[in-house]
């Protein structure tokens, strides 16, 4: 089932979040909720980010430029390893001969570096 | 029987609050599921970590289990059991991935280009792509340079030729195809190289091989010559006693390598007899013959 939360839910969900913490991560673009006639909405995604940036802020006492960092390094490898599923389906889904020549080419590279 | 807390945490019971936020704090940067995308182990580890903070982070409910009021299985946290990876993973944060950064696998494959580059991800009114093909000569792939090409509208266009291009590799030049409807990007031009054979080199991937001629007496006394390179003449060193078939490498001489660096060139040796056998020389090798009993196919049986 799909969860959206509004504002609100969102904060009473998460122990020692409070809104202003909420506001500054918006603002600083680490959190982007959806806007529904207006008001933000947070989808089950967004809620998991909110707690990250929680575990992240509260537990590790990490200062805001290391969690910009952590957060650009970490979409990165996200969108890296979406690219790479993906890859790896459209590979999947060929005929066994092809998938046997892209296996062959490819250990060919990698293993020559 | 419940886990002991503090053992989770790896504090003693009497240790103080900030010691057991420390713990804490460095448990956090060691396991959270977050920071390793791709590794399933370190999730239920954290988990046990962060269910045993809930209760000794918090000085009432530490009390509380102190006394036995409440157990190690009070709390599950997060609730519902899902990190931001999962949902990442699952492609379910779409919005925050970031594909920034993979214009430089286009260099590697045309593929790759077409699916992560700009081109990849608009579609809406994009332009589309013009292909080319472009002939250039050997050593102008190898060297790069520069050459010029017309586009259909008449215009010319230089193309940067880029040092060691291979026959059939398509360069790109970004939003020179046609146009984009309204504020959309214009397509890319993609011109497909043909790489002119030399006649005396030819490439074996970053290798030049190159069949070089020596007289009789430069096989047998050793020579210094100069050689043509792709990248002009240099000095090269007959050893003594030279074969027909023998390879002399001249190390960096060849085409540049994606990893950096230069390949070879790889010289073939090839005896070649004067055109005329004289006289001295036939007299020569005829009391050369009758005191030297040399057979070069005495591994032949």
């Amino acid at each position: 089932m799909m969860i959206i939360l509004r504002e609100e839910e969102l904060v009473a969900r998460i122990p020692d979040l409070l809104p202003g913490r909420l506001h500054r991560w918006i603002r600083l673009g680490w959190v982007r909720p959806e806007r529904v006639e207006g008001l933000p909405v947070y989808r089950e995604a967004d809620v998991a980010r909110v707690r990250l940036l929680r575990d992240l802020e509260n537990g590790a006492e990490f200062d805001e430029d290391t969690v910009v960092l952590i957060l650009s390094l970490l979409d990165q490898v996200h969108g890296l390893r979406h690219e790479l599923r993906s890859l790896a389906a459209a590979v999947d889904g060929q005929p066994a001969e092809i998938r046997e020549r892209i296996r062959l080419a490819y250990h060919r590279i990698a293993d020559a570096d | 029987m419940p886990k002991d807390l503090y053992a989770v945490l790896g504090v003693s019971k009497t240790a103080s609050a900030e010691d057991v936020k420390s713990a804490y704090r460095t448990l956090v940067k060691q396991l959270h599921p977050d920071l390793h995308p791709g590794d399933q182990k370190r999730g239920e580890r954290f988990r046990e970590v962060a269910s045993a903070y809930e209760i000794l982070g918090d000085e009432e409910k530490r009390r509380k289990y102190d006394n036995g009021e409440i157990d190690a299985e009070g709390q599950q946290a997060p609730a519902g059991g899902q990190y931001y990876r999962d949902f990442a993973n699952r492609g379910g944060a779409r919005q925050y991935q970031s594909h920034a950064g993979f214009e430089d696998l286009g260099d590697v494959s045309d593929l790759f280009s077409d699916l992560f580059g700009q081109g990849g991800r608009v579609k809406n009114g994009r332009g589309r792509n013009v292909s080319y093909k472009l002939e250039v000569d050997f050593l102008t792939a190898a060297n790069g340079g520069q050459t010029r090409i017309n586009l259909p509208d008449g215009k010319p266009l230089n193309v940067a030729i880029p040092e060691g291009v291979t026959d059939g590799q398509v360069l790109r030049l970004k939003g020179l195809g046609e146009p984009g409807q309204g504020t959309a990007p214009a397509g890319d031009a993609l011109i497909e190289v043909h790489v002119k054979p030399h006649p005396q080199f030819v490439r074996q991937g970053d290798d030049v091989l190159h069949e070089l001629a020596v007289s009789i007496d430069e096989a047998v006394l050793g020579a210094k010559i100069e050689v043509p390179t792709i990248r002009g003449r240099v000095a090269v060193v007959i050893p003594k006693g030279a074969s027909s078939g023998q390879v002399l490498r001249l190390k960096g001489k060849g085409l540049k390598k994606r990893a950096g660096g230069h390949g070879d060139q790889l010289m073939k040796l090839k005896v070649v007899l004067p055109k005329v056998i004289d006289s001295e020389l036939e007299t020569f090798m005829k009391g050369w013959q009758e005191r030297n009993a040399f057979n070069p196919r005495s591994d032949v049986s």
